[in-house]
């Protein structure tokens, strides 16, 4: 068992090394695209040779970000085979089509285009040129889409029946899946926020040059731009991280309550806006959750519900199958320890049902044990806990992490808002005492707001633990028949590529952006 | 539509998508055949030519790995999971070809561009040689078991592998030949590419004596390969039968389906003839499309003896009724049906490539036009 535990854990650590990785770098990738498009755009629609020169400028530092981007991706894609191999049979049949269709319809655009983009200027006509550059950022959040609604799917398993005969769940809705709404919340969320990653880099570089007095008209130019995308970016994606916590309250309560390090909840719940945990606090003991905190009234009620009187369950609450309804009364809901036990149930069910079929037992046995199956098969995976409280997801990981990514995003919201102007009203900075200052926090705030968004991402998957795909399968069960040695020498093996990789990425495009802030981008030639 | 005939139409798609990918391997050979141009100049004028290309062979690989996930799951579970380190070692090549083209020549790039060229070498070497081991895997089998209901079994995989895990596979002197004529068959395809994509005095006749050695070496081993194919034993899975073994099974498959016999000599024709009339006569330069039409249909008349004909794709040496087939390892009819939809696609997505492609490769390479590039706009 211990074995097992260990399997189970270095696959965890590998398959949130290479995607931690891996997001350092796709959200600039989006971002930026559509920046670079934009500015394009303009050239095209003014020919003023200094937006070409400005589109140029960005467009390098994205290639030198799309490569790793792309190298770190690849790993992801087949790592749900190499590691995760009963969950590929699992849920296959629905999770490997968003996949595939990422692959055809986004990653072959995203690939054609980006030559066309680097080196068509003078091959290609400047309106195929442009397409070609719209195409790309098009292709990259086409991409994330897919990606997304596959990622989406696994916290949120609809349109889809499970199929004793291949032991596997089925897809019985496309549009169920493509269309949910966890997988649309998760992609305008996902994707606003590399918006913001993508403005906030350019208002980033932009002070870092400003701040050596270089090429100080393309910097106002890039801001007007990146500000603009950083703002309805950040106000974009609060909307949609609300709507997300609704879809969460609803499908996943679990995560909701250990964002808020919640385990006692009641109606019109109040919202912790900063608060210290208690570190001896489980779900198993009495002791007190906070050594000290600071709410909002009604604030998670409305947050969750847009209904500032509604009940919140918390963990204890969930563990146990208690709710209240909109009138206060009491819910009967199916608590963990009798998820156990159905779970259980259905998976002798399952087993007599194999035996039964390969044996050629009669008609009646066999339907009987498929209406078990049937029945509760929604918490199969409950029955491979050991206890109920194997459900609850690292509380004080999930609390922290989600409240520091509200911390920053409402910093950048500030943040943006004042960029913009400053953007319009350059007097106001050129006088100003504190303008150093200001450049100095617009490079502070790039990995502040890398920061944020990868909190947002351990929100969404540390909250939901320990399911791979929730309610139905944990991560043990998931893993493929591996030892745990193999997989902690390719951990190694990519933390060091992947690190070495960074550094080089890191440093080219510092070089890069030292380089060409000394040459001349007022002007430039196709 | 009927369930059978989508699996069919999938299998079809991954066999297409299978030969695209090797094809597209000749940016991998051209890597591998970098470090004999000692001149840097020139060596920048493979690697840039090279470098507009890399990211549909990467393209490719990905949605190969996509497509075979959604529609035939059971062999990515298996395959991927049991042979680990088959699949890791060429995953790891992959990855550090991705971002070697881009960082090579930029400042601050902290390792240097030989280190690079390292990596690009490694890629070129690693990439074919492995992907064809996998592929032979296909014909001459693994040692695995399958058991679906295993996923009860707290833990327990659905797929069991010896304690090699891929290692084995690497080993096995069928696959290597089977690899190694992969390898020459991307460095062929790669000189023909070069002869085709770079207007240069000096790469020119180097490529096409590069042509020669790298064209006999893949035809001898194209040989060996095809013998031992044809002389394997496979697993038959009739609807309702057990499988079992059948001797000389992807002769059989060959006899038994003309058309692929058919596609298979068009395919090595073409190939040949790509290959012998760009040596012959030295002013002629469209032998990449010759032999890369001829690779993908060789490439698509081997994936179709493997699976069809009640053939099982991937054979288990451990216990036949494990095998994989096109039928037992297939996605739901729902998931199929809705995957075909998506796949009317694909007309679209390649006219587009073409396009973009005929766009960007009007006129060939010249050394002239690399040196107007910016120093960063360069590979």
């Amino acid at each position: 068992m211990e074995l097992l535990m260990n399997v189970v854990d270095w696959s965890r650590a590998q398959f949130a090394l290479t995607a931690c990785y891996h997001w350092l770098f796709v959200p600039l990738t989006l971002g930026l695209g559509v920046i670079i498009a934009i500015m394009e755009t303009i050239y095209y629609r003014t020919r003023d040779v200094k937006w070409l020169a400005t589109t140029k400028f960005w467009m390098t530092l994205f290639g030198v970000n799309f490569a790793i981007g792309v190298a770190t991706g690849i790993i992801l894609e087949f790592e749900f085979g190499t590691n995760w191999s009963n969950y590929s049979w699992f849920v296959g049949d629905i999770f490997g089509a968003p996949l595939a269709i990422e692959g055809i319809l986004a990653f072959f655009m995203e690939s054609t285009f980006i030559a066309v983009m680097f080196f068509g200027w003078n091959k290609v006509s400047p309106r195929f040129h442009l397409a070609s550059t719209w195409l790309t950022a098009i292709g990259a959040s086409l991409s994330a889409l897919w990606i997304l609604v596959a990622n989406a799917w696994m916290q949120y398993p609809t349109g889809c029946t499970f199929n004793p005969d291949t032991m596997r769940n089925e897809m019985t809705s496309f549009l169920s899946v493509a269309l949910s709404p966890m997988a649309i919340n998760k992609f305008f969320h996902t994707v606003l926020s590399a918006w913001v990653l993508g403005g906030a880099f350019v208002v980033g570089v932009c002070g870092w040059m400003m701040l050596r007095k270089r090429n100080i008209r393309h910097c106002y130019r890039s801001l007007k731009v990146g500000a603009w995308i950083g703002l309805i970016g950040i106000l974009l994606t609060m909307v949609t991280g609300h709507s997300s916590a609704v879809a969460v309250a609803k499908h996943q309560p679990m995560k909701l309550a250990a964002m808020e390090g919640l385990y006692r909840g009641r109606a019109a719940q109040p919202i912790v806006v900063a608060g210290l945990l208690n570190p001896a606090k489980t779900a198993e003991n009495t002791e007190r959750t906070f050594i000290t905190e600071m709410d909002l009234p009604y604030g998670l009620s409305l947050l969750a519900t847009n209904n500032p009187h509604a009940f919140v369950p918390g963990i204890n609450d969930i563990i146990d199958g208690f709710s209240l309804d909109e009138n206060g009364d009491t819910l009967n809901t199916i608590s963990y320890a009798e998820r156990m036990a159905r779970g259980r149930d259905v998976q002798k069910a399952l087993a007599s049902y194999h035996t039964a079929t390969s044996s050629g037992a009669d008609k009646a046995t066999i339907d009987s044990l498929r209406q078990v199956i049937n029945t509760d098969f929604r918490y199969l995976g409950y029955g491979y806990l050991e206890k109920p409280t194997e459900a609850v997801p690292n509380v004080p990981l999930t609390f922290y992490t989600f409240h520091l990514m509200v911390l920053l995003g409402g910093y950048i919201l500030a943040f943006m808002l004042i960029a913009l102007l400053l953007a319009y009203k350059r007097q106001i900075l050129d006088k100003a005492r504190w303008g150093r200052w200001w450049h100095r926090l617009a490079v502070l705030t790039v990995p502040l707001t890398y920061l944020c968004g990868m909190c947002g991402w351990i929100v969404a998957e540390v909250g939901r633990q320990p399911w791979t795909i929730q309610d139905l399968m944990p991560n043990k069960v998931a893993i493929s028949d591996i030892t745990a040695g193999y997989v902690q020498t390719t951990f190694w093996i990519f933390a060091v590529v992947f690190t070495a990789l960074l550094i080089a990425d890191i440093s080219i495009i510092c070089r890069q952006i030292s380089k060409k802030s000394q040459s001349d981008l007022d002007s430039a030639s196709l | 539509m009927d369930y059978n005939i989508l699996q069919n139409y999938w299998w079809l798609i991954m066999s297409l998508l299978g030969a695209l990918l090797v094809f597209l391997l000749f940016v991998q050979g051209g890597q591998s055949m970098l470090i004999s141009v000692p001149d840097r100049d020139k060596r920048s004028l493979l690697i840039n030519s090279l470098g507009r290309k890399w990211e549909f062979t990467f393209t490719t690989l990905v949605t190969f790995g996509g497509a075979f996930f959604a529609s035939f799951p059971l062999f990515y579970s298996t395959s991927f999971g049991g042979a680990y380190w088959l699949w890791m070692l060429i995953l790891f090549s992959f990855v550090i070809q991705a971002v070697s083209y881009e960082y090579r020549s930029k400042h601050g790039n902290v390792y240097g561009s030989r280190f690079y060229d390292c990596l690009l070498f490694v890629n070129g070497i690693v990439g074919p040689l492995l992907l064809g081991v996998a592929v032979a895997g296909m014909f001459f089998g693994a040692e695995f078991t399958v058991q679906k209901d295993n996923i009860l079994n707290h833990g327990a995989g659905i797929s069991q592998w010896g304690p090699l895990h891929g290692l084995e596979a690497i080993i096995c002197w069928k696959n290597l030949v089977f690899g190694l004529m992969v390898l020459m068959l991307a460095r062929t395809l790669a000189s023909l590419y070069f002869i085709n994509n770079i207007d240069d005095d000096y790469i020119q006749p180097l490529q096409h004596r590069h042509l020669l050695i790298n064209g006999a070496a893949f035809v001898a081993l194209f040989l060996a390969s095809a013998a031992l194919i044809l002389t394997a034993s496979g697993i038959e899975a009739k609807p309702g039968q057990p499988a079992q073994w059948v001797e000389l099974k992807y002769l059989h498959n060959f006899l038994q389906m003309w058309w692929c016999l058919c596609a298979l000599l068009v395919g090595t024709l073409l190939v040949l003839y790509g290959i012998i009339r760009s040596l012959l006569a030295p002013a002629f330069r469209r032998g990449i499309w010759f032999a890369g039409a001829g690779t993908i249909l060789v490439v698509m008349a081997l994936f179709w003896v493997l699976g069809f004909n009640d053939t099982a794709y991937y054979p288990s040496l451990l216990d036949a009724q494990s095998s994989l087939t096109i039928r037992n390892s297939s996605s739901s009819h729902f998931t199929l049906t809705a995957m075909s939809v998506a796949s009317l696609m694909v007309p679209f997505v390649v006219a587009y490539i073409f396009y973009a492609w005929r766009a960007m490769d009007r006129k060939s390479l010249t050394a002239t036009e690399l040196s107007a590039l910016d120093e960063d706009d360069k590979y």
